[in-house]
C-alpha cells in the first residue's frame, strides 16, 4: 500500500487538492470577495490571512456552500464543486471546523460524530465499528478524547478536537479551520500544532483562517493575504516575514510602536498581601503583593483564569479585597467601589468591551461620558449639557481617530478597534494616574492592535503606571518593563522584561517557580 | 435575508414602522371581521366613528386615554431601566386612596394648589408602594413581576375593606363609595356637556416632563443606562441601586398620578371600579409606544380609541366587542416586530 500512495502524492502535488477560480461575491455595495483565484496543493497548510472584515470566512463559506458565489468556480480534486451545497462540498472531501463550534451540548463525542452519517432507522446500529474508527483516527492525529465523555463536560480544546474529529469521520481530505487557536492557551496551540503536522504528513490540506502573524509563522506553508476583499499575496511562508505579512494585510506600512523606556517615577499603586475570596469562600487571590510606578508597565502573564478576571475586578473596584492593602497614590483605599477607584486617578479598560466597556444603544457620545456625565463640565442643575458632550465627543473622536464614527452614531455598530478606542479616549482623556488593561488588544488587527499600544505607551510617557493584563504572551514581552506570572491566584515576584522568555513564563505559567526553571530540562 | 445593525435610526423609520404594522393589525382583523359576517368596510367605518365621528366620541375617546398615559409612562419608564413594574394598577389605586384620603375635607386650599398637591399625594402613595416590591428585589432577589404583580389584589382588597367599612359615605344611599373630593380638588371640564376634564392636559403635560427627563436629564441619563447594560453601567461608576430606587419613585408615582386623575376629574369620589385595568392597559400602551414617553400619548390614544371604537362597532354591526382586544394585541406584536427594523437594516444577500 505504501508503494501505491507513492505516486498518488506526487501526482497530488502537481494538480491542485482545491482551486478557486475568480470566485466574486457581493452583499449589496460591498463586494466581500473580488476575483480571487487560490489553489491548495495537496498536503500542505495554507494560511489565509486577512484582517477583520477582509473577506476570509465568506469565502470559506462560499467553498463549504454556505454562500453561493455571484461569480466564479471552484474545483475539488479536480471535479467541479457544485454551488451552494454543503452536502456536495462534504461528499469532496472537504471539511470545515467553524469558529463557534455546533455540537450537541448534551450528547456524547461519539453521538455528534456519528450524526448525520448514518441512516434515520438504523440509528446507532454500527456504533462498534464508528467507535473503533474514531478511536483509530484519533490515535493518528494526537486527538486524545475518550469518545464516551458528554460534550458538555469538555473544555474547550477539547471540544475543538471533537470538531476535527467529526470532519475526518466524514472522510474530510482538505480541512478549513476558521480561527481555531483563538479559543485555546498556549499550551493547547502547541498540541494543535502538532495534531496539524501529522494531519498533513498523512496527506490531508489544510486551509488555516488567521489574523495572528506569529502562528502563521509557525505553522503554514503558504500564505495568501486578503485585503478588502481581494487575494492581495500569495506566497511561501520562507519568503514571508512578519513585517510584509503585516503590511500586505493593512495595505500600508504598520509600525510596531517601540517605546524608549524611561527611568520610572513614584510608586503610583502598591498592592501588599491582598487576598480574595469568592462568596463561597474559594480563593481567588491569595497574597498577591505588587507595586507599579508610574510611567512602566507591569505585564501580568497567565494561563487565563488563574486570578485574572479577580485582580481586575479588585482593581476595577468591583470586589474589595478580604485582606490585604490596597494604595493608589500612597493612600490606603477602604472604601472600594468603581466610582472610588475613578475619583482616585485609575482608568480602566475592561475584558469585554461589549457586556462591561459600553453601553451599545447608546451614542458614542454618550459612552465618552459614561464615567463622568455628573462632572460639571458635562451636567448642570441635575441635566446634562448636550453641547458640551457633542464638543467632547468631536474632539475625542479627532484625536483617538475613531473611524466610522459621529457623535451620534450607535456605539454597537463600530467595529472591535473603533469600539476600543471609543474606551480608551473615555480613559486616557481623564489623564489617570494608573491604568488597568485587561486584554486590551484582544481580537483586534493588526493595525487597531498597534494604536491600542501606542496609546497606552502615550499615556504611560505622561507618568501614567500601566497594568497590562494579557494572555499574549509576545505582546506581554513587547510592551512591558516587568513581567509577573498568576498562577492559582499567587502572583509571582516580578522580573525585568530582559530577564523573561518565553519558555521561562510558559513554565511559570504552568505553575513552576522562578527558581525551579533554571534547573528544568 | 440578512439584518445588520443600523448607525443611525432616520426619523421617519421611528413613525413609519410602526404606522405600517397597524396597518397591517388591520388588515389581519379585516379577516376575524369577515369572519364574523359583517362588512369589513361598514365595520371599520363604524369604529373610526365611535372613536373619533364627534365632538362626544372624540372626548370619550380622548377621557378614556388621559389615564392611559398615565399608567403608560410608568410602564415605560419602569421598563427602560428593566423594572419590571406590573404593579400599575394598585399603585393607580394607592393614588386615589391617598388623594381621598387628603382630598375629602381634611385639607383645603385654592384650587391652583389643591389640584397639584392631590397629585403630588397621588404620586408619593404609587412611588411608595412600588418601593416595597424594589427593596426586596435589590435586597433579597426578590423577582419583581410577582411582588409587583401581587400586590395590585392586595390594595384592592384593602381599598374594598375601607370603601365597605371605614370610609363608606354615609350620604351614598349603600353604595360602596367614599365621600366625594371637595370642589377645589375637582379637575374642570374641558368640554361642556362631555367627561372630558384636565386630567388630559396634566397627563400630557407630565409625558413631556417624563420625556425631558428621561432624555436630558442626569438621572434619566442613569436609567437607561442601567437598563440598557448593567454590567457597563456598574462598572461605569453609576450607582445602580439608588437608580432603581428611582426609577421606582417615579414609575409608581406616575401610576398614583393616574389614580388621582380618573378619581378627581370623572365621577369625584372613590370606587371600586376607577379603573377598568388601566394599570395592565398602559404596559401595553408603554410597549406599543416603544417605551418613548411622547410615543405613550399617541399610543393611549389609539389604545382608546380601539375600545371606544370597538363598543361602537359591535353595537352596529352585531359582533364581538373582543375584537378590540384582539386588534390591540395584534397591533402590539405587529409593533413589536417592527421594532426590528427600526433598529437593524433589512439586507437581500
Amino acid at each position: 500500500m505504501p508503494e501505491a500512495q507513492q505516486p498518488a502524492a506526487v501526482e497530488a502535488a502537481v494538480q491542485p487538492v482545491l482551486r478557486l477560480s475568480g470566485v466574486t461575491k457581493r452583499f449589496g455595495a460591498l463586494t466581500a470577495n473580488n476575483a480571487i483565484s487560490l489553489d491548495l496543493q495537496g498536503g500542505e497548510i495554507l494560511a489565509l490571512l486577512g484582517e477583520n472584515g477582509a473577506g476570509k470566512t465568506t469565502l470559506m463559506s462560499i467553498l463549504f456552500g454556505h454562500y453561493v458565489a455571484d461569480d466564479g468556480e471552484i474545483a475539488a480534486f479536480g471535479a467541479p464543486l457544485p454551488a451552494g451545497s454543503p452536502k456536495a462540498a462534504i461528499a469532496a472531501g472537504i471539511g470545515m471546523v467553524h469558529q463557534h463550534f455546533t455540537l450537541g451540548e448534551n450528547l456524547s463525542v461519539l453521538d455528534n460524530i456519528v450524526l448525520g452519517t448514518e441512516p434515520l432507522w438504523a440509528l446507532g446500529q454500527n456504533s462498534g465499528n464508528a467507535k473503533q474508527k474514531v478511536n483509530e483516527l484519533a490515535g493518528r492525529f494526537g486527538l486524545d478524547i475518550d469518545p464516551q465523555r458528554l460534550i458538555r463536560d469538555l473544555s474547550v480544546g477539547e471540544r475543538q478536537r471533537v470538531e476535527i474529529l467529526k470532519a475526518l469521520y466524514r472522510g474530510a481530505r482538505i480541512l478549513i479551520l476558521d480561527e481555531p487557536t483563538a479559543v485555546l492557551t498556549p499550551q493547547e496551540v502547541e498540541s494543535f500544532f502538532a495534531t496539524l503536522k501529522a494531519m498533513v504528513a498523512d496527506g490531508l490540506s489544510i486551509i488555516f483562517i488567521s489574523h495572528k502573524l506569529n502562528e502563521v509563522m509557525a505553522i503554514a506553508d503558504r500564505v495568501a493575504v486578503l485585503r478588502q476583499g481581494s487575494l492581495v499575496a500569495d506566497f511561501p511562508i520562507a519568503e514571508a516575514s512578519r513585517e510584509s505579512l503585516a503590511e500586505a494585510m493593512v495595505g500600508r506600512a504598520v509600525e510596531l510602536p517601540e517605546r524608549e523606556t524611561q527611568s520610572a517615577g513614584d510608586t503610583v499603586l502598591n498592592l501588599q498581601d491582598v487576598s480574595l475570596r469568592d462568596s463561597a469562600g474559594k480563593t481567588l487571590l491569595d497574597n498577591v503583593s505588587l507595586t507599579l510606578k508610574a510611567g512602566e508597565v507591569l505585564g501580568i502573564a497567565g494561563v487565563s483564569g488563574n486570578g485574572q478576571g479577580p485582580l481586575a475586578d479588585l482593581l476595577s473596584g468591583l470586589a474589595a479585597p478580604d485582606a490585604g492593602a490596597l494604595q493608589v497614590l500612597g493612600d490606603r483605599v477602604t472604601k472600594v467601589s468603581p466610582a472610588a477607584m475613578l475619583n482616585r486617578g485609575i482608568g480602566r479598560v475592561p475584558e469585554d468591551r461589549h457586556a462591561t466597556g459600553v453601553i451599545g444603544d447608546f451614542s458614542v457620545e454618550e459612552n465618552l461620558v459614561l464615567e463622568v456625565y455628573g462632572d460639571s463640565r458635562f451636567c448642570r442643575f441635575g441635566f446634562l449639557k448636550g453641547a458640551a458632550l457633542r464638543r467632547n465627543a468631536e474632539t475625542l473622536i479627532e484625536d483617538f481617530d475613531i473611524r466610522g464614527a459621529d457623535p451620534q452614531t450607535t456605539t454597537r455598530s463600530l467595529s472591535g478597534g473603533n469600539m476600543q478606542k471609543v474606551i480608551l479616549a473615555r480613559v486616557l482623556t481623564e489623564k489617570p494616574r494608573v491604568i488597568l488593561a485587561n486584554q486590551p488588544t484582544r481580537g483586534l488587527d493588526v493595525g487597531a492592535a498597534a494604536t491600542v499600544q501606542r496609546l497606552l505607551f502615550a499615556a504611560c510617557a505622561e507618568g501614567a503606571g500601566v497594568i497590562l493584563i494579557s494572555e499574549d504572551l509576545e505582546e506581554l514581552l513587547q510592551m512591558s518593563d516587568r513581567v509577573a506570572v498568576l498562577y492559582q491566584g499567587r502572583l509571582s515576584d516580578s522580573m525585568a522584561v530582559e530577564e523573561a522568555d518565553l519558555r521561562t513564563l510558559g513554565l511559570m505559567m504552568a505553575g513552576h517557580g522562578p527558581g525551579e526553571v533554571g534547573d528544568a530540562p | 435575508m440578512r439584518l445588520e445593525p443600523r448607525s443611525h435610526v432616520p426619523l421617519w423609520l421611528n413613525f413609519a414602522a410602526p404606522l405600517s404594522a397597524i396597518a397591517l393589525a388591520f388588515l389581519l382583523c379585516a379577516l376575524l371581521i369577515a369572519w364574523a359576517g359583517a362588512p369589513v368596510l361598514a365595520a371599520y367605518g363604524a369604529l373610526l366613528n365611535g372613536a373619533f365621528g364627534s365632538v362626544f366620541a372624540l372626548s370619550e375617546t380622548l377621557t378614556r386615554a388621559a389615564p392611559l398615559i398615565f399608567t403608560g409612562l410608568a410602564a415605560a419608564v419602569a421598563f427602560r431601566a428593566k423594572l419590571w413594574n406590573i404593579g400599575g394598577e394598585g399603585q393607580l389605586y394607592a393614588g386615589a386612596l391617598a388623594a381621598t384620603y387628603v382630598g375629602t375635607g381634611l385639607v383645603e386650599l385654592p384650587p391652583f394648589l389643591m389640584i397639584p398637591f392631590l397629585f403630588l399625594v397621588g404620586a408619593l402613595a404609587g412611588g411608595l408602594l412600588l418601593l416595597l416590591p424594589v427593596i426586596l428585589k435589590l435586597k433579597l432577589r426578590v423577582d419583581e413581576v410577582v411582588t409587583t404583580l401581587l400586590l395590585n389584589f392586595v390594595v384592592l382588597l384593602f381599598a374594598n375593606y375601607l370603601l365597605f367599612g371605614p370610609w363608606k359615605d354615609p350620604l351614598a344611599m349603600g353604595w360602596p363609595q367614599a365621600a366625594p373630593i371637595i370642589d377645589e380638588g375637582v379637575l374642570s371640564p374641558l368640554i361642556a356637556r362631555t367627561r372630558l376634564h384636565s386630567g388630559l392636559i396634566w397627563a400630557v403635560f407630565f409625558a413631556v416632563c417624563a420625556w425631558a427627563f428621561i432624555r436630558y436629564s442626569k438621572w434619566g441619563f442613569e436609567i437607561r443606562a442601567v437598563g440598557n447594560n448593567p454590567t457597563a453601567a456598574g462598572f461605569a461608576g453609576i450607582p445602580l441601586g439608588a437608580t432603581v430606587l428611582r426609577t421606582a419613585l417615579l414609575s409608581g408615582g406616575l401610576a398614583g398620578m393616574a389614580g388621582v386623575c380618573e378619581l378627581a376629574g370623572l365621577k369625584g369620589y372613590l370606587t371600586l371600579d376607577l379603573s377598568p385595568g388601566f394599570g395592565y392597559t398602559g404596559i401595553a400602551v408603554a410597549m406599543l409606544a416603544g417605551l418613548h414617553p411622547l410615543g405613550v400619548i399617541a399610543s393611549a390614544i389609539f389604545i382608546a380609541a380601539i375600545y371606544n371604537g370597538a363598543d361602537a362597532m359591535s353595537r352596529a354591526m352585531s359582533i364581538s366587542n373582543y375584537l378590540a382586544d384582539v386588534m390591540t394585541a395584534t397591533a402590539l406584536l405587529l409593533v413589536l416586530a417592527s421594532v426590528l427594523f427600526v433598529r437593524y437594516q433589512p439586507r437581500l444577500r
